[in-house]
C-alpha cells in the first residue's frame, strides 16, 4: 500500500484568552490603535444584540438569534470583506451586515416582521439571511461564476455554521468552488452547538475544516474568539480568492453565549459549566484587556463608547418601533415583477383591508 | 422556415438566447461536450463556449442554487434538469429561495432563471424517468410553470421564459421530442407568457390539456368530429398562472368541459381547474366537469405505462358522457 494523498489542517491564534500576544503580531496589529474599529465594531455587535434580545423579551420583536459570544468571528470577517464583495448569511451574523452597511433599523424590521428590513438602502448585493441550512453555499458559488465570467475582482463569503456542514448544499457549494476555482471564502462559524447537537455528535471529523480537502480547496481553522486573528487569515483568503488564487474555507471557533433562539431553552442541553468556562474566553474583553495594556485605550474611552453606541441602538430601536407595518395588499407587490392578472383580484380584496387600516 | 422537432426548437431557442444576451448561461448535468442526455444543447458549447455552456457537477440543488446565485448577479441562467424525477433534491432551492427572493428583499432581488426539465411518460424509459409532477411547482407562490406541447410553442415559450424577470420552471413533454416535425421560423420572437392558446375551435365541448396529452386530445377530437361532436381545444401552456378567463369564455359557450392530464389525479392541476369551473362558471354548465387522468398510482414502469396514461379512447369516453347529459 502506497499513502496517496495526505493533509494537515493549520490554525491561528494571536491573542490568547488573557489578552497575551502568542508569537509575532500580523503588520496591520503592529500599532494597537489601528485595531481600535475592530474593537468598535465588536461592541455595537453586542449592544445591538443585548438590545433585540430585550425587545423580544418584552414582545415588540418576533424570535431572533442571538450572535453574543461570536463577536470576533463577526467583525472580523465584516471588516475583512470589500464593498463590492458579497455575503451570503445564515441567520446569526448581524455585526457582518452592520459592517456592510445594513441599518440597526433595518434588521430590527426583519426580525421584527418585516420583509423591508432585507430591502438595504445601502448595499446592493448581499443576500439576505438564509434560514433554510446552507443553502445559501450555493448561491455564493453561483455569484461567484458570475465575477469569474465577467472578470470581476469580487469575492463571494458564504457564512454558515458547525450543524450546516453536514449538509449536501454545503458540500456542492464547496465542491464547485474547487471545480471552476470560484473566487470563494468559505466562513465556517462553529459555536460547538447546531441548536441541540453538540460538534462531537454532528461530524466524527477532527476539525471541520478539513471538510474542504474533500473539495480540493484549502481549509484552516482560526479561533474565532481573537478578533486579529480572523480579520488576518479572512484578509489573506479574501486577495487570494480576488487575484485568482481560489477558495478557501476557514473554520472559526468559538461559542454561541445565548440559546439558539429566543424561542429555546439551552438549559435542556448544556450545562452551566460549560457556559461559565466559555464566558473566559470572550472576545470583547480579550481584546479590551489586549488594548489597555498596550495604553491604547481606557476606561473613560470604553465607557464613552458603550455610552455612544447605546444612544444609537435605542435611536434605532424608536426609529424600528415607529415604522407601521405595511399596507395589506403590498404581500403582492414584490411578488412577481409585474403582478400577473391571475392575482389582481386577490390583492384587491386586500385594498379593501387597506382602507380599513388593517396593516 | 425549417421543419422542426420539439428537440430542435429547444436547441434553436436557447441558441438564440445566447447569441442575443451576453448575460444568458446555461448550466447543465452533461449538457457541454455530451450535448445533454436528449441532445437538447447538441452543438452549443462548440458555438458559445465552455464558460457559457457548463458542464456542472452531478448535484441538481447545485445547479438549482447557482442558478439562483448568478441571477441575482444580472446574469440569465437556463439550468437543465437531466429528468424531472430529479428535480427534487433541487425543490428546497426553488420553494425557498427562487421563488421568493424578490418578496424577501421587497425587489432588492430577482431571480430571472429558467429550469428546463424534460417530463412524462410514454418513452419506456426507465423507472423515475416518466412522472408528471408540474402540480406542485404550479403550489409554489412566486414561479412560472410553462409547458409547451409543439416545436414552435417550445420556441417561443422558450424564449419568452428566458427573458421572462423572474423564475420560470419550463417543462418539456419528452415523449413530443421527436415526435413530430413543424414549421419554426428562428426570428427570435417569443410567445406570450400567462396565457392559453385555443389550438381549435368548436361550439360542443371544451377540452383543457398541456404537453404531450394535447397530441391524444387532438386525436380524440377528430374521432368525436366523426360522431358529430365539435370540440373546442384549449393548450394550457402556461398552467401558473392560469389564464382562466380562455378557459370560463369558451365553456361559457360549450357549458361543457373536459380536462385531459397525464399526472396522477388527486391535487393533480386539473383540480384547479375545475375548482375555478366550480366557482366562476357554475351556471353556464349542462353537465359536470370531468377529469381524464392517470391514477393515483406510483407511475408504473413501462410494461404497463399505457395503461396509466390517459387515451384518446379513454378521452372519447369522457366527452360521450359529458355530452349526454341533456
Amino acid at each position: 500500500m502506497t499513502r496517496v494523498a495526505s493533509f494537515e489542517i493549520n490554525f491561528t491564534r494571536y491573542l490568547d484568552a488573557n489578552g497575551d500576544v502568542i508569537g509575532k503580531m500580523p503588520e496591520f496589529a503592529r500599532d494597537p490603535a489601528d485595531l481600535i474599529p475592530l474593537y468598535r465594531d465588536m461592541v455595537l455587535t453586542r449592544l445591538f444584540d443585548n438590545q433585540a434580545v430585550n425587545l423580544q423579551r418584552t414582545g415588540r420583536l418576533g424570535t431572533y438569534a442571538s450572535s453574543e459570544g461570536q463577536e470576533a468571528s463577526i467583525a472580523g470577517i465584516g471588516r475583512a470583506m470589500r464593498c463590492e464583495d458579497v455575503l451570503f448569511p445564515t441567520y446569526r451574523e448581524h455585526g457582518i451586515y452592520l459592517a456592510r452597511g445594513v441599518t440597526m433599523t433595518e434588521m430590527l424590521l426583519y426580525w421584527g416582521g418585516n420583509e423591508s428590513g432585507m430591502n438595504f438602502a445601502n448595499v446592493k448585493d448581499d443576500f439576505p439571511v438564509s434560514i433554510p441550512i446552507a443553502t445559501q453555499v450555493t448561491h455564493a458559488a453561483g455569484a461567484a461564476y458570475a465575477f469569474l465570467y465577467r472578470k470581476q475582482a469580487r469575492v463571494a463569503v458564504p457564512v454558515c455554521g458547525d450543524g450546516a456542514t453536514s449538509k449536501g448544499d454545503f458540500y456542492e457549494g464547496l465542491n464547485a468552488s474547487g471545480v471552476w476555482n470560484l473566487p470563494c471564502v468559505f466562513a465556517v462559524i462553529n459555536n460547538q452547538w447546531a441548536i441541540s447537537l453538540p460538534r462531537s455528535r454532528q461530524s466524527a471529523c477532527e476539525t471541520l475544516a478539513q471538510k474542504a480537502i474533500a473539495a480540493g480547496i484549502r481549509g484552516e481553522q482560526v479561533d474565532g474568539n481573537d478578533v486579529i486573528a480572523v480579520y488576518d487569515r479572512f484578509l489573506a483568503a479574501l486577495d487570494q480568492a480576488r487575484s485568482g488564487g481560489g477558495p478557501t474555507l476557514i473554520e472559526l471557533l468559538t461559542y454561541r453565549m445565548r440559546d439558539h433562539t429566543t424561542a429555546d431553552d439551552a438549559s435542556r442541553y448544556r450545562s452551566d459549566d460549560e457556559v461559565v468556562r466559555q464566558r473566559a474566553l470572550d472576545p470583547i474583553k480579550r481584546l479590551k484587556t489586549y488594548l489597555i495594556g498596550q495604553g491604547a485605550w481606557d476606561d473613560r474611552q470604553d465607557e464613552a463608547l458603550h455610552t455612544g453606541f447605546q444612544a444609537e441602538v435605542d435611536a434605532s430601536v424608536k426609529e424600528y418601533l415607529d415604522t407601521p407595518a405595511r399596507a395589506p395588499h403590498t404581500i403582492f407587490d414584490c411578488l412577481y415583477e409585474t403582478l400577473p392578472r391571475a392575482y389582481v383580484g386577490q390583492m384587491d380584496t386586500l385594498r379593501v383591508r387597506d382602507e380599513a387600516g388593517d396593516g | 422556415m425549417a421543419e422542426l422537432t420539439l428537440l430542435d426548437a429547444v436547441n434553436q431557442a436557447l441558441a438564440h438566447a445566447l447569441a442575443a444576451d451576453e448575460n444568458v448561461v446555461l448550466l447543465g448535468e452533461d449538457i457541454g461536450v455530451n450535448g445533454g442526455v436528449f441532445r437538447a444543447t447538441d452543438g452549443l458549447q462548440d458555438r458559445f463556449g465552455v464558460d457559457r455552456v457548463i458542464d456542472t457537477p452531478l448535484a441538481e440543488s447545485l445547479i438549482a442554487g447557482m442558478s439562483i446565485g448568478m441571477a441575482a448577479q444580472g446574469l440569465r441562467p437556463v439550468a437543465e434538469i437531466q429528468f424531472m424525477g430529479f428535480i427534487y433534491p433541487a425543490m428546497d432551492q426553488i420553494l425557498n429561495h427562487a421563488s421568493r427572493l424578490r418578496t424577501r428583499t421587497r425587489g432588492r432581488l430577482s431571480c430571472p432563471l429558467v429550469m428546463r426539465a424534460p417530463f412524462g411518460g410514454g418513452i419506456h424509459a426507465p423507472e423515475h424517468h416518466s412522472e408528471s409532477t408540474e402540480s406542485m411547482f404550479a403550489h409554489i407562490p412566486g414561479l412560472r410553470v410553462v409547458i409547451p406541447s409543439s416545436p414552435a410553442r417550445a420556441y417561443g415559450l422558450l424564449l419568452a421564459s428566458i427573458r421572462d424577470p423572474d423564475p420560470v420552471i419550463f417543462l418539456e413533454p419528452k415523449r413530443v421530442y421527436r415526435m413530430l416535425k413543424q414549421e419554426v421560423t428562428d426570428n427570435g420572437e417569443a410567445l406570450p407568457l400567462d396565457v392559453c392558446f385555443t389550438v381549435r375551435q368548436g361550439g360542443d365541448i371544451t377540452v383543457v390539456s398541456w404537453g404531450a396529452m394535447m397530441h391524444e386530445v387532438m386525436l380524440a377530437a377528430e374521432q368525436m368530429e366523426g360522431e358529430g361532436v365539435d370540440c373546442e381545444i384549449i393548450d394550457v401552456a402556461s398552467i401558473k398562472p392560469l389564464d382562466m378567463e380562455t378557459i370560463l369564455e369558451s365553456v361559457g359557450r360549450t357549458g361543457r368541459c373536459v380536462i385531459v392530464h397525464e399526472a396522477a389525479r388527486t391535487a393533480g392541476f386539473g383540480a384547479e381547474i375545475a375548482a375555478n369551473l366550480a366557482e366562476r362558471g357554475l351556471m353556464s354548465l349542462f353537465a359536470p366537469v370531468a377529469r381524464v387522468t392517470g391514477y393515483d398510482t406510483v407511475m408504473p414502469l413501462h410494461q404497463l405505462e399505457q395503461v396509466y396514461m390517459p387515451s384518446p379512447e379513454t378521452i372519447c369516453a369522457a366527452i360521450r358522457k359529458t355530452m349526454a347529459y341533456a
